[in-house]
């Protein structure tokens, strides 16, 4: 623990909920463009949480509050953990504990909507942490070890060996941002069906606690993304920013289907083409060097 | 500034011919495009700001009105969209109806009209918007609104 670490983190804290503000900004813009509108500005996302800090936080009950603050801090944390290349698989394990910090906050308001929501989200767990799993998994057969920094400090791309999982991961990261078609748990689009889906029960600090925590995540997840091509960072950023952009664009241009639909896709095809990498590692044994 | 900037509306139905719905939902279209204002159409009342209201009040409908109103977190306003709620319309001497908006929670705005032009629903937004902004200056706050009140028929 150096001046220079605290240094980065104090960065991270500060930049990551910026850029996150931006992208979702320019999610929101883009939105509106592809479908003929002129759409929001580009802080709206920004001037959303401010003025849900200052409207009444209206509760069903005390420990609401409690899953905002755990589901902000641990996504700081894997974001953190993720910067300072730590363990992946931990770095996993510690996400999902945000992610499931939502999911009780939104089972303990008792709100069928909520619940609906939250069971959605299950599942949408169900369907996305197999792939991360073989995502750390290839990460361990290509470096010896779970440690992100033996990928970072590699001089060959990990893309070169694990384009397959890469695929995949894209599709996490359109689950993980909950777009179309895998908008289930928060509906955007959805109000008469869901109301809000899991974020039902929440207004005013407690939303805008829930949104900065949305903007770490936008970071972090497309984080995961810049990891398949650390040698050039230049190119890393390209890369995540057009997954960004592609997840914006099917968001658009597809229907929502059923979650069963979901879970199909990612337990049979996702699934498969994970494990034929992972195969094809196994018995090449390629060393990332 | 800040409220004034991203209004997130919820739009109930009180006992509305669906007119004044079409219109409100043609805000959102990409015509007038009432998101360049930062305005969202929101599912649930515990994040909205500003309650549209078309429709007259019935007895069926007054709890459910009171219930979201209620639930709504301060500050608030309401805008009664069209001339049902405003006044109660061709329908205020309906024998189930109990008149416009007004008799049951306070209006800030409203918009006549049968039905009201989506201009002149995005106007009324913007006339909201103020009073919602002199709403959070003055932390005047909006009554809880006891439900099943003496409006509400003895056989109802």
């Amino acid at each position: 623990m150096n001046v220079n670490d605290v240094l980065t983190a104090v960065l991270v804290l500060i930049g990551a909920p910026i850029i996150g503000c931006l992208a979702a900004g320019i999610d929101r813009k883009l939105t509106a463009r592809l479908q003929g509108r002129v759409g929001p500005p580009l802080l709206q996302p920004y001037y959303d949480v401010k003025k849900l800090l200052s409207k009444d936080n209206m509760i069903v009950n005390e420990s609401q509050n409690l899953y905002v603050v755990v589901y902000v801090a641990f996504m700081i944390l894997s974001l953190l953990m993720l910067v300072f290349k730590a363990d992946i698989l931990m770095i996993i394990f510690v996400y999902t504990i945000s992610s499931i910090a939502l999911i009780v906050g939104g089972m303990s308001t008792g709100s069928p909507y909520a619940r609906i929501g939250s069971s959605r989200e299950i599942m949408a767990i169900l369907s996305y942490e197999p792939v991360l799993i073989l995502y750390a998994l290839a990460i361990y057969l290509v470096t010896g070890t779970f440690k992100l920094s033996a990928v970072l400090d590699a001089s060959t791309p990990l893309l070169m060996y694990t384009p397959l999982i890469f695929i995949a991961m894209l599709f996490v990261l359109n689950i993980k941002l909950k777009k179309s078609p895998f908008d289930y748990s928060t509906s955007h689009h959805a109000h008469q069906e869901l109301v809000k889906g899991m974020l039902t029960e929440y207004s005013g600090p407690g939303l805008a606690g829930i949104e900065i925590g949305h903007f770490y995540e936008y970071v972090f997840l497309t984080g995961l993304i810049f990891v398949f091509w650390t040698v050039n960072p230049l190119i890393g950023v390209l890369i995540s920013i057009a997954a960004f952009l592609l997840v914006i664009v099917i968001d658009n241009i597809t229907a929502r289907v059923y979650w069963q639909w979901m879970l199909k896709l990612s337990w049979t095809l996702l699934l498969a083409i994970s494990i034929v990498n992972i195969a094809f590692l196994y018995i090449t044994k390629p060393t990332l060097v | 500034m800040s409220l004034a900037k991203s209004p997130w509306i919820i739009h109930v139905n009180c006992n509305s011919c669906n007119g004044c719905d079409i219109e409100v939902v043609a805000c959102l279209t990409p015509l007038y495009d009432a998101e360049r204002f930062g305005l969202l159409n929101i599912g649930t009342p515990k994040q909205a700001d500003i309650m549209v209201v078309t429709g007259s009040v019935n007895y069926k409908s007054v709890n459910v009105l009171k219930n979201i109103y209620n639930q709504i977190p301060d500050p608030k306003v309401v805008l009664a969209v069209g001339a049902c709620a405003s006044t109660g319309g061709i329908f205020h001497d309906c024998y189930n109806v109990i008149g416009g908006v007004d008799q049951i929670i306070p209006v800030d705005a409203y918009v006549p009209g049968c039905c009201p032009k989506p201009e002149a629903i995005i106007d009324g937004v913007v006339a909201a918007l103020s009073i919602l902004e002199n709403k959070k200056k003055g932390n005047i706050r909006g009554k809880e609104v006891k439900l099943k009140g003496k409006e509400v028929a003895s056989n109802a």
